[in-house]
């Protein structure tokens, strides 16, 4: 028999689910050896840049590319006129929308793409793009959704002009994109006449932008000879870039190669399809040369993918003890002068119906408007779920308001509507079912661990205390988070089911190859999928070679966004593991001469049940594999996955944050952050912690002074990293963080994500924290971001600064 | 386009020269013109250190400096930081502690670690976060990038430390592939 120490010893070697492996992307990045797409060169590259609108909205007069086409170095000037006999002047949107690629006639935000200048290199390229003589006239600007929508505001988008249907149904005025509705209007109206409690909150969730550290960029190289393309593009979703490349540029897909390289961030801001790519990939086929075209931050954060924009109204109706019984929501959508979202096609609205949160709400009904502005399009998912931040962040906005009027305690509250664990799985009043979940628990482990009946103690000293220099602010959220996106039934994009794939196949030696159609941007898939593939099949993780993001070799996957990787690639790598597996089994029974299920998978190997000594390794059966497979059987072994989950996952958490703000300067400190999260089985928990440091780090960012504002002319006003927002070491807080385990029942290995939970829990949960501290003195809430001068100007309203 | 210059100066203890018009960064002659990729660029305004090398014992962005203006200086990267094949002491903390996710800001951040270990061998928590506030991480929150300096920090100090990557201690000769 097996003795203890022999069994852990194989368990380490194995690194499988649960160990904290280190990870195998490392020792690359730590030499400087990482592979990024500026990092590329190709013999004869050119090197592309953008002329931008100075403009919000203006017609475009006249173009003169004449000088820049002289100046020496300079290889060709693209502009609408020249893209539209390739009829590639405009392309559609992962929204069901068109965009255009170099402006046709028009601006409609600032900085947008006008003409595309390819030179020898960048600093030919930008001076060239100099040279490029635009004419404009300028048009009345529009940046505020309410007033896009009013009868005489000025027309956004001319090429919309009479179509009174989008892609998601009725148009109701020149400027509104859709409405999307989802519950039981009716209802719900009659509970709110009832109830004997009502609350009603206007919120507004900021733009802002995802800013990943390496901005957007792509190497489009095209053979002339062969007739293929390939491209090197900083992607989330590679697969859905070649079929959008495909259907844009009439390539057949087999002769386009798109490739992620390493990616420096993605957090959203990578999933969609950018004029820029578009631009060089064209100037590469016409001119057969390899085109770079990289984004300078100005351009990555005031022109690809700005997030969030949501103008949200929220009620909910109650009795006396703070039972919810209906929330009805409304929001104005500001989607920019381009609906570029990428949400799935059936959601225009993204997840946002998870708005109903942890809370067991018998009724509910949103209604939410898209609305074109002059400000760049996006509207993505940073580090979220499509649009379950806004979500996530209304609900738990609303409830601590309840609990606000009623008096009653918000973590109370919050459990006398929790959904009860006896109630899953849980059908929403909107339409979802949550498959699993633990809420109680979970609260009472973070009070437990923050003293909070201490806290409150503490707190209600300082505020009988005139002279207390800071006001003390407790913040509470229990959120639940979708994602997995997702049930091909209910989720596509462009028309492609979002699935995912795995395909693994396992060489002679007892080595193995695995590609999946994900692409890692930083989440440490090569360490983790390989830790799934060890645990599954018994080959231990360091034999395991992962790869994804390269078209030509991955199965077709649609990519890494809405922490999606786990709860669908994560399956499709479990299943074909099992595939394996099942092989394997087979092939030992084969050699041991006894019957397949007389054996017993045990780690690395099968044996025989109830004969000691008598197994056959994994490393034993793959080479058997490929000499000495039982008769009828096809040689090899590998298998592949496509895997289309039967329902989201549904992570979820309980946070608290205690800060302390001075009163006379605005300024904030957190004193503590505690973050508990279930995200079902963990496989690699160090991974996991860091990706909870990360999405706090983006939550803090975002709730306390990420925004991106404009000025009446339509200017962005946050455009370069000396305004907008990222927190430093010095200011960003300390994280505790926790953890319980609800496992997802339908998912292989009961995964649920965890990459976005943290972002989409901390920032309502900071938000409770400063409203906290002025809750005594009738705020019930405030608006992000809490930067110390809007915090200050708060203390400046209620006359308690100096 | 402008006239060209030559340049001369010493690239991880390596002699260089180079020709480039007197408006070059020195950020785009070490990527374009020298191969040395692993300083990045996030933002080309001085703000994210992404692009940090050190330069006469002094860190330095170097998007933020002309190449003519290096003549003679002696100029460390990224891929200097390793001697003789053996991995720096922050090179492995960063490693074990999980100091980096996608590896951007990375080459930056242990270039200024490297900067703050020479200058102070033995950090607080509060001054590695007050050295470390120039390079920025959209990844990590930073709380594994001051272990990883912290790591780096014992080890040089001749303290023990764990060390379970690998690449790492006793194990680095049997280093398998990335992957
Ligand atoms: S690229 Fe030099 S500081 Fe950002
Ligand atoms: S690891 Fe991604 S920016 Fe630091």
């Amino acid at each position: 028999m097996d003795t203890v120490a022999d069994q852990t010893e194989r368990l380490g070697k194995l690194e499988g689910m649960g160990c904290s492996r280190k990870r195998r992307e490392d020792p690359r990045f730590i030499q400087g050896k990482g592979n990024y797409v500026d990092d590329i060169k190709m013999p004869g590259m050119l090197f592309g840049v953008m002329v931008r609108s100075p403009y919000a909205h203006a017609r475009i007069k006249k173009i003169d590319t004449s000088k820049a086409k002289a100046h020496p170095g300079v290889y060709a000037v693209l502009t609408a006129e020249d893209l539209k006999p390739l009829k590639l002047h405009w392309m559609p949107t992962l929204a069901g929308d068109v965009q255009a690629v170099l402006a046709d006639e028009k601006v409609s935000f600032q900085n947008q793409e006008v003409a595309f200048v390819v030179a020898e290199d960048r600093y030919v390229a930008a001076d060239a793009a100099e040279l490029v003589e635009v004419e404009y006239e300028p048009l009345p600007v529009v940046i505020d959704p309410f007033k896009a929508l009013a009868p005489d505001a000025p027309v956004i988008r001319d090429d919309l002009q009479g179509k009174d249907t989008g892609s998601h149904g009725a148009r109701k005025h020149h400027n509104h994109i859709f409405n999307w509705e989802v519950g039981d209007r009716d209802k719900t109206e009659r509970v709110f006449a009832d109830a004997e409690v009502t609350v009603k909150q206007d919120m507004l969730y900021p733009r802002v932008h995802p800013c990943p550290l390496e901005t957007c960029g792509c190497v489009a190289s095209f053979d002339k000879i062969r007739g293929d393309l390939t491209v090197y593009i900083t992607s989330q979703a590679p697969h859905v870039v070649r079929t959008v490349v495909g259907l844009l540029s009439t390539i057949p897909e087999s002769k386009i190669r798109i490739i992620s390289p390493d990616i420096g961030g993605g957090f959203g801001n990578k999933v969609g399809v950018y004029p820029g790519y578009v631009a060089a990939i064209v100037a590469s086929i016409v001119l057969g040369r390899p085109v770079k075209w990289i984004e300078s931050r100005q351009e990555n954060l005031t022109t690809t993918a700005f997030a969030r924009d949501y103008h949200m109204t929220g009620e909910l109706a109650a009795d006396k003890d703070g039972r919810i019984k209906a929330l009805r929501v409304k929001v104005i959508a500001d989607h920019g002068a381009f609906d570029a979202c990428a949400d799935p096609t059936k959601y225009p609205a993204g997840l946002f119906h998870v708005c109903t949160g942890s809370y067991d709400i018998p009724n509910a009904f949103v209604s939410v408007d898209g609305v074109y502005t002059n400000k760049f399009p996006g509207g993505v998912a940073y580090r979220c779920s499509f649009r379950v931040t806004e979500a996530v962040y209304l609900v738990e906005r609303m409830i601590d308001t309840l609990a606000l009027k009623l008096g009653i305690d918000r973590a109370e509250i919050r459990k006398r509507n929790f959904i009860r664990k006896d109630q899953f799985p849980y059908a929403t009043p909107l339409g979802l079912e949550y498959d699993s979940g633990d809420y109680a628990p979970a609260l009472d482990k973070v009070l437990a661990a923050m003293d909070y009946q201490g806290l409150l103690a503490e707190q209600a000293k300082k505020r009988a205390d005139p002279d207390s220099p800071t006001l003390m602010g407790i913040g509470i959220c229990t959120f639940t988070e979708i994602v997995g996106a997702g049930p091909s039934k209910n989720c596509d994009i462009l028309g492609i089911g979002m699935f995912d794939s795995c395909e693994i196949r396992v060489h002679p030696d007892g080595s193995a190859i695995a590609r999946m159609g994900t692409i890692t941007q930083g989440q440490g898939h090569q360490t983790t999928y390989a830790q799934i593939i060890a645990t599954e099949t018994g080959i231990p993780a360091s034999m395991i070679h992962t790869e994804e993001g390269d078209t030509a070799t991955a199965p077709y996957g649609l990519g890494t966004y809405g922490s999606r990787s786990t709860p669908v690639a994560g399956a499709a790598v479990a299943n074909a593991s099992r595939k394996i597996r099942e092989k394997a089994r087979q092939i030992a029974a084969h050699l041991l001469e006894v019957a397949p299920d007389d054996l017993e998978f045990d780690l690395d190997q099968f044996r025989v049940k109830g004969v000691p000594g008598k197994a056959k390794s994994m490393k034993e059966i793959a080479w058997a594999a490929y000499n000495n497979v039982p008769p009828g059987m096809e040689h090899g072994l590998e298998a592949v996955d496509y895997y289309d989950p039967p329902n989201f996952t549904f992570p979820f958490g309980a946070y608290m944050c205690v800060l302390d703000i001075d009163r006379h300067t605005g300024e904030t400190q957190v004193r503590r952050f505690y973050a508990l999260d279930d995200c079902g089985t963990r496989i690699n928990p160090m991974i996991i912690e860091g990706q909870i440091h990360g999405g706090l780090t983006e939550g803090f960012a975002v709730a306390m002074g990420q925004q991106m504002p404009y000025d009446d002319e339509g200017n962005v006003m946050g455009s370069t990293l000396m305004d907008y927002f990222v927190p430093t070491s010095m200011e960003t807080p300390k994280w505790e963080t926790d953890f319980t385990v609800t496992p997802s029942p339908h998912h292989p290995i009961g995964a649920k994500g965890v990459a976005e939970s943290p972002h989409v829990g901390s920032i309502p949960c900071f938000t409770s924290a400063v409203v906290d501290a002025f809750s005594h003195l009738g705020v019930t809430h405030m608006n992000m971001p809490h930067s110390s001068y809007r915090v200050w100007q708060q203390c400046q309203a209620l006359g308690i600064a100096n | 386009m402008s006239q060209t210059v030559k340049v001369t100066f010493k690239l991880n203890d390596r002699p260089v020269e180079v020709l480039v018009e007197p408006r070059e960064l020195l950020i785009h002659t070490l990527r374009e013109k020298l191969a040395h990729t692993g300083p990045h660029i996030g933002c080309e305004t001085s703000h994210c250190g992404a692009c940090t090398v050190d330069m006469n014992g002094a860190s330095l962005k170097s998007c933020t400096i002309l190449t003519v203006q290096c003549e003679g200086a002696d100029i460390l990267t990224i891929e200097g930081i390793a001697k003789n094949g053996e991995l720096h002491a922050l090179q492995e903390g960063f490693m074990q502690e999980h100091g980096l996710q996608c590896g951007f800001c990375t080459p930056g951040m242990i270039t200024r670690a490297y900067r703050l270990l020479q200058e102070i061998p033995d950090p607080t928590e509060e001054e590695i976060r007050y050295w470390m506030a120039g390079n920025l991480c959209r990844c990590t929150g930073y709380q594994n990038i001051v272990k990883s300096i912290q790591y780096a920090a014992r080890k040089l100090r001749g303290e023990p430390v764990e060390t379970s990557h690998p690449l790492m201690g006793e194990k680095a000769a049997q280093s398998e592939m990335a992957g």
